[in-house]
């Protein structure tokens, strides 16, 4: 399909205007609130003691999520890519789940489960270890959302590896753990490391799951999204675009590492 | 299907090992898989089916409940429709066009799936919300819930369709136009129908994440009930007042929606694959 000249420049400037209007312009007024009172206002904001608590409650949410996620992700990953069950197709469907289910539904299913009238009340009641409104529930929900990023980055690379490396290196003698940390895990490292990625992008940003489950008291329970709301709905508005700032400063740089690894990925298929 | 299909020329025991360590992480996967994601969702189909059919169906189709829907369902298949073409024009661009900074605009164009909800909320008020600066005044509107959702569903389209766009064949349109067909026949004849399955699937991931948004709707949608409050909404308020087998019965038919779309609109999807395939 050639278009005439006007045609492919009407095209072109549409679909950009599209994309400048409804993304580049409010992320850049974002930008322009947040900075134009000076660097010195923006950085009281967010080293106010609520700020600094909710960054640290963000950040320890991620500390727990990140290796649980790999520890499970990974053998999940390679037993999808190596071994053929009765049940994989489900398997497959259920890890896909988390992105067609609402971030609120995962919430409410949370509630519905660990709360003290959920169905396994008891661990609240009777063991007296709190999940719902405290930190194993905000965990839980980051998770949810999570499973899915270091499964999917890892698995078609391990597929794309294969296994006759790791059988030479067993016909060799090597022992499993060390076929895994020279053969396997080299291979895998750039998936992981953006499914890693990923996986703490969305646990900083996640918002409706884990303000289903969190009792969002400040400085305690308020993780940096729920700040953000937070201050909004208290007419903070500067605070909140000061928040936003740092968490859209995340989201920039994944979409940075995403560049760089598309391009290793590319370099590496030449 | 076990792991008996591993070569024959194996030892006897090495092979009963490779099964036991087989079904060993498989049964670890699933273990973790299920406390994570099946044992919560299973807790909300739990919760409604004490409840009853009755009460279940009171609380999906009680008049909030009804408008929640109106709201959600109207909005979400208008952005959808919006992104459908806009995706389309957009990823046609990204492919088929070149000019500088083209690298850039592709990567600007995951922003919206990086960025938290919650920050696009705010995000869409600083432009729409009280303060606009280009006067216009969203907040607490339809229109201010649909902007929200166009930004967060705005990469499904594109990203969906791009590598389909990328690997048609030119050839096939070029031999159309030697036969004297216009750019219009080409597009609906030729090219329309290669891009239908991806076109759908966007579609469905577009339509299914709008049904179910949360963040990005809170602060500029308002929750006016029949207005601008949508599902999702409506089940925190539900959860809020401890009502919790109606908040499990909306959470329902949130999902069975979301699901009926995407696997309906895939199979859609490999059906119009395999008709093109057989037209080759």
């Amino acid at each position: 399909m050639i278009l005439s000249r006007t045609a492919r420049l009407l095209l072109r400037y549409v679909a950009l205007a599209y994309i400048v209007i409804l993304v580049v312009v409010p992320v850049g007024l974002i930008l322009w609130r947040t900075f134009s009172p000076g660097l010195g206002t923006f950085w009281a904001s967010v080293s106010t003691p609520a700020a600094i608590s909710a960054l640290n409650l963000s950040l320890l949410v991620v500390a727990i999520v990140v290796p649980l996620n790999v520890l499970f992700g990974v053998p999940t990953a390679l037993v999808l890519a190596r071994n053929r069950f009765r049940g994989k197709s489900v398997l497959q469907a259920v890890i896909d789940l988390p992105f067609a289910v609402s971030p609120v539904v995962v919430g409410v299913a949370l509630i519905l489960l660990w709360g003290s009238a959920g169905v396994l009340g008891f661990v609240e009641n009777d063991l007296g270890f709190k999940i719902i409104f405290g930190l194993p529930g905000i965990v839980l929900a980051s998770i949810f959302v999570t499973v899915p990023f270091v499964i999917r980055e890892v698995e078609p690379l391990l597929h794309e590896l294969g296994t006759d490396q790791e059988e030479a290196a067993s016909t060799l003698g090597s022992q499993w753990w060390q076929t895994f940390w020279r053969i396997t895990l080299p291979s895998i490292r750039w998936g992981l490391t953006y499914g890693i990625v990923l996986t703490i992008a969305r646990t900083l940003g996640e918002y409706g799951a884990v303000i289903m489950v969190s009792s969002n008291l400040p400085g305690t329970s308020q993780t940096m999204t729920l700040l953000v709301s937070d201050r909004y709905s208290r007419g903070q508005e500067y605070g909140a675009y000061a928040v936003s700032t740092v968490l859209m400063t995340v989201a920039v740089l994944v979409l940075i590492v995403q560049v760089i690894l598309d391009a290793r990925r590319a370099r590496a298929a030449r | 299907m076990t792991a008996g299909l591993a070569p024959s020329t194996e030892a006897p025991g090495r092979l009963r090992r490779a099964r036991g360590t087989t079904s060993l992480r498989v049964g670890a996967a699933t273990l973790w898989l299920s406390v994570i994601v099946l044992l919560p969702l299973a807790a909300i189909l739990w919760q409604a089916a004490g409840a009853g059919w009755s009460a279940f169906v009171d609380a999906a189709t009680s008049n909030a409940a009804l408008e929640s829907y109106e709201v959600t369902l109207s909005v979400s298949l208008g952005v959808t429709v919006v992104n459908l073409v806009f995706g389309l024009m957009v990823a046609w661009v990204l492919t088929r066009d070149d000019f500088p900074g083209k690298r850039l605009v592709d990567a600007v164009i995951d922003l919206p799936f990086a960025l938290p909800t919650i920050v696009a909320s705010l995000v869409m008020l600083a432009l729409y919300g009280p303060n606009s600066p280009v006067g216009l005044h969203l907040q607490q509107t339809r229109w201010g819930i649909g902007v929200a959702l166009l930004f967060v569903t705005l990469p499904f389209v594109v990203r969906s369709v791009q590598p389909v766009l990328l690997e048609l064949d030119r050839e096939v349109e070029e031999a159309a136009a030697s036969l004297g067909a216009n750019n219009v026949t080409i597009f609906l004849r030729v090219v329309l129908p290669a891009l239908l399955p991806a076109l759908l699937s966007g579609a469905g991931l577009a339509f299914s994440r709008a049904i179910g948004e949360f963040g990005s709707v809170v602060l500029i949608g308002g929750a006016i009930p029949g207005e601008t409050e949508v599902s999702s909404q409506w089940i925190r308020t539900l959860i809020e007042n401890d009502d919790r087998t109606g908040a499990a019965a909306i959470s329902i038919v949130l999902l069975a929606t979301s699901f009926v779309v995407l696997f309906v609109l895939r199979a859609a999807g490999s059906r119009a694959a395999k008709r093109e395939e057989l037209s080759r």
